[in-house]
């Protein structure tokens, strides 16, 4: 319990520590806003229509398949951690699944999902 | 006794004497090692953008800075000056709070990695029987302040920074916990420190053992700081500056900072998990030798970390993710399959052959290194093989270019 403690302090003073500077600088730097200054920067050109629109669909699909790959690696660490006192058919199980999870890299790759273009 | 330890205990009895319950005394000591660990991350992060600088320069036959104090080595200093004469700007229409948040994100997801690293085998913020899933943990919310800050500032470029910040980081993070795997597979644990202490001998680092984990990891991570080759998603040719386009001063300056953090903690965590962090010669002797040879090791990852830099064009996005998805994962996956078996079986051939030799744990020990040695060779050559191969099919599918002595096409004139 006291591990989780020092973590939790540790949470807020990493908090603290870059607001600081941060805050130091809002009031102490020089304040000459102008409504030009705030417009957005695009090289000096005016930002045509709006910023947030669509985009690539294969940054989204990226992203599933690393979701898929992300949950279920977690579920290895245990294992990891316990194979060598488990009995053979575990190790195996565990190598099973591993296999599984490539398979599963196999199908996207074969899917076209992992094509840039 | 260990100092540290033997003043922590003198602060104890001082509070216990003004009466103080010692759940608070507790709480106040735990406060002050944060704050003291917090504090040499961030002095270790200064003083690094000093030393990169000045290697760079080297690297590419500059002076680098030079006038600020000696060796210019006040210049952190009078950069972080220079920064707090800027104007704090927030972009019109700019998502205020997911923009403010995130440069102190950027650096809290790195700061919190250091809760757990051990400097000497009685130096850490605390013991964590996990310790390897936390930095799995905190480590992967830097992606978050990536596309906070891209999202939030009402930017083209800024947003383009984020996506290719999202597809780039949470790719790479894929090969980076696969490789985390095989060290944790190795030890038996997740603590990093028993890690560490697993790593007593030369044979016994993991590195001779898992060469491959050991650059799957190095390449997967310094992808995950984004740095050259690395660096998409603050390419400056192409978009400017990324995500980080529209930030000013002291919260633009979090970034860089959170950036040099990312480095040198990535560096200090390839030594901990594949170098051996503390172990070295006579360190039984002397634990605080421990700190040297951790820092030593550390700089040296960091100091190839800068050569890459310097040396290295930025890669093209499709072949980015072409490296992640079709070579990395892969052959990480081909390891994580082989590791646990090659594991499992030589544990008995080790014993097996103690039989007839004396000392079985050694032998058990450099029967295993070897054969993980050879699994982890024999993968990269396949993996070589296999790379190779698929290039050659795909540059004789490609219509070949017309060398100069050939006859070249004539040009059409335009009618």
């Amino acid at each position: 319990m006291d591990n989780w403690l020092f973590i939790g302090i540790f949470i807020l003073v990493a908090g603290v520590f870059p607001a600081m500077p941060i805050i130091m600088f809002h009031l102490f730097g020089p304040k000459r806003s102008n409504p030009q200054k705030l417009e957005t920067y695009e090289c000096g050109m005016e930002t045509v229509g709006e910023t947030w629109v669509q985009f690539k669909v294969q940054y989204y699909i990226y992203a599933l398949v690393f979701l898929i790959f992300d949950v279920e690696i977690v579920f290895l660490y245990p294992w990891a951690v316990a194979f060598d006192s488990l009995p053979l058919l575990g190790v195996v199980a565990g190598v099973l699944f591993i296999f599984l999870l490539a398979d599963g890299l196999v199908y996207a790759w074969r899917k076209g999902a992992l094509e840039w273009s | 006794m260990d100092p540290l330890a033997a003043l922590g205990e003198w602060f104890l009895n001082l509070l216990a004497m003004i009466n103080l319950p010692p759940a608070v005394g507790q709480i106040l000591l735990y406060l002050i090692g944060v704050i003291v660990i917090a504090t040499v991350a961030l002095v270790i992060t200064i003083f690094n953008t000093w030393l990169e600088r000045k290697i760079a320069a080297r690297l590419q036959d500059r002076v680098g800075p030079n006038r600020v104090g000696p060796w210019g080595l006040l210049q952190p200093i009078a950069d972080a000056l220079k920064m707090l004469t800027k104007e704090d700007t927030t972009p019109a229409g700019a998502d205020k709070i997911a923009f403010n948040i995130a440069p102190i994100l950027a650096v809290v997801s790195v700061l919190l990695i250091w809760a757990v690293v051990p400097f000497t085998s009685q130096w850490y913020g605390t013991r964590l029987n996990v310790a390897v899933l936390y930095i799995a943990a905190v480590g992967s919310f830097g992606v978050l302040a990536v596309l906070m800050a891209g999202w939030s500032s009402n930017n083209k470029y800024a947003l383009l920074g984020a996506f290719r910040a999202v597809s780039q980081l949470i790719s790479y993070e894929v090969p980076l916990l696969l490789s985390l795997l095989i060290p944790v597979l190795m030890a038996r644990s997740m603590d990093i420190s028993t890690i560490v202490e697993k790593q007593g001998t030369l044979l016994e680092m993991f590195v001779v053992a898992a060469p491959l984990a050991f650059l799957l990891f190095f390449i997967s991570s310094v992808a995950e700081v984004g740095r050259t080759p690395f660096d998409l998603l603050e390419a400056e040719s192409e978009i400017v500056a990324g995500y980080h386009i529209e930030y000013s001063g002291f919260k633009f300056g979090m970034f860089q900072a959170g950036e040099f953090m990312h480095t040198f903690t990535i560096s200090a965590l390839t030594a901990i998990l594949f170098l051996g962090g503390w172990q070295g010669p006579l360190v039984e002797q002397f634990p605080i030798l421990g700190l040297v040879y951790f820092m030593g090791k550390s700089f040296a990852v960091y100091f190839v970390t800068m050569w890459m830099r310097s040396t290295l064009p930025r890669i093209r996005i499709d072949h980015m993710q072409s490296l992640n998805w079709k070579v990395l994962v892969p052959v990480a996956l081909v390891l994580l399959m082989l590791t646990p078996l090659v594991d499992f079986f030589t544990k008995d051939l080790g014993n097996l052959f103690s039989l007839f030799v004396g000392s079985p744990a050694e032998l058990t020990l450099s029967v295993r290194a070897g054969a993980l040695l050879l699994t982890n060779l024999a993968i990269m050559l396949g993996a070589i093989e296999v790379i190779r191969r698929s290039v050659k099919r795909a540059t004789k599918a490609r219509v070949p270019f017309p060398r100069r002595d050939e006859a070249r096409p004539p040009i059409e004139e335009a009618a």
